[in-house]
């Protein structure tokens, strides 16, 4: 039985607990749900659906933030 | 006795400076330079998050937001998809509908792309956005631009972090006296503070700065200093300057002068 899945994250592997959700990721990094932007598989994922977002293997993630830039 | 706000998209803002906040020594430095320009916006640029360093300091921590409008950027995005898809990043992560919108098409002095440029105006306008874009001071261009449904146009002055100041006051003059319905907002190229004070009195609705301010010796000092200089510009342009004449006029009577 496998107990983990593996994403793409920000373009490096990287592996996650089955039935981990986005939230539980983003805790796990250490990152502010609020102050952070997900795009699962090409598609923004709403902050109001982190939670109930569960990752699945193959899942290709971006998390953004804001930077300094002109 | 002060200048009229600028208004974009229906919004009010005090001040006509929008700074960056990039390239700062460090982000109290940010902190400090932002508060004595009084600028009402600034922008930020969308990136990965650092998986590997977490170093505990935020940009969020050093921005008062209550204050302050963040202009998410698609800064380095160089086809209109990359620059749509930042947008909607952006939009996510800052929870309002402001994007300044660049699609750059040559690497070395970091001009725009004027198609992809349209491209992404158009599908960021239809999804809600209000969209700035950097642009070229090409009046055709700008005009484009206005009718795709951007919220104002954005024309360089130079080259982005230049700092060599207006290079084509015609340009900007004719594209001021064009664009009437949306602010212009002179971005990009600005080095010192007279710069911002010419682009003001030649009746640009704003101005966008980074490098400007951020590269300078005291960033602090400059940031007070492009707020004045963009105080004054306006006023210059909202007050009507005098003609210019070739010759001499006298200031004083000419009756009763001492002989």
């Amino acid at each position: 039985m496998t107990t983990a899945v593996t994403i793409v994250l920000n373009g490096l592997e990287h592996a996650a607990p089955v039935g981990a959700s986005v939230l539980a990721l983003l805790e796990t990094l250490g990152f502010a749900a609020g102050r952070v932007a997900v795009e699962v598989n090409g598609r923004i994922l709403r902050r109001e659906d982190f939670a109930r977002a569960i990752l699945r293997d193959g899942d290709r993630l971006e998390v953004v933030q804001f930077v300094g830039g002109g | 006795m002060k200048s009229e706000a600028l208004t974009i998209a229906g919004r009010s803002y005090p001040s006509r400076l929008i700074i960056g906040t990039g390239k700062y020594p460090s982000l109290e430095v940010m902190r400090r330079a932002i508060e004595a320009s009084g600028a009402s916006m600034v922008t930020v640029a969308v990136r990965r998050v650092n998986l590997s360093r977490r170093d505990g300091e935020s940009l969020l921590d050093f921005i008062d937001t209550r204050k302050v409008a963040l202009l998410p950027n698609t800064a380095g995005c160089r086809t209109a998809e990359e620059a749509v898809r930042t947008a909607r990043l952006g939009r996510e992560a800052g929870l309002s509908n402001l994007v300044k919108l660049e699609v750059i098409g040559d690497e070395k002095t970091l001009f725009p792309d004027n198609d992809g440029l349209l491209q992404a105006t158009r599908v960021l306008v239809k999804e809600g956005f209000t969209v700035l874009p950097y642009t070229n001071d090409d009046l055709v261009v700008a005009r484009r631009l206005r009718d795709a449904g951007a919220a104002a146009v954005m024309p360089l002055a130079a080259p982005i972090g230049s700092g060599l100041g207006v290079q084509n006051p015609a340009h900007l003059r004719l594209l001021l006296e064009e664009i009437r319905d949306v602010p212009v907002i002179v971005d990009a190229g600005v080095g010192t503070a007279s710069d911002a004070a010419m682009v003001m009195e030649l009746g640009a609705d704003g101005v966008l700065m980074n490098t400007g301010i951020a590269g300078a010796g005291e960033p602090e000092k400059m940031a007070r200093a492009m707020r004045l200089a963009i105080e004054a510009g306006r006023l210059a342009f909202e007050a009507g300057r005098i003609p210019r004449k070739l010759y001499a006029t006298a200031s004083s009577p000419m009756e009763g002068i001492v002989r």
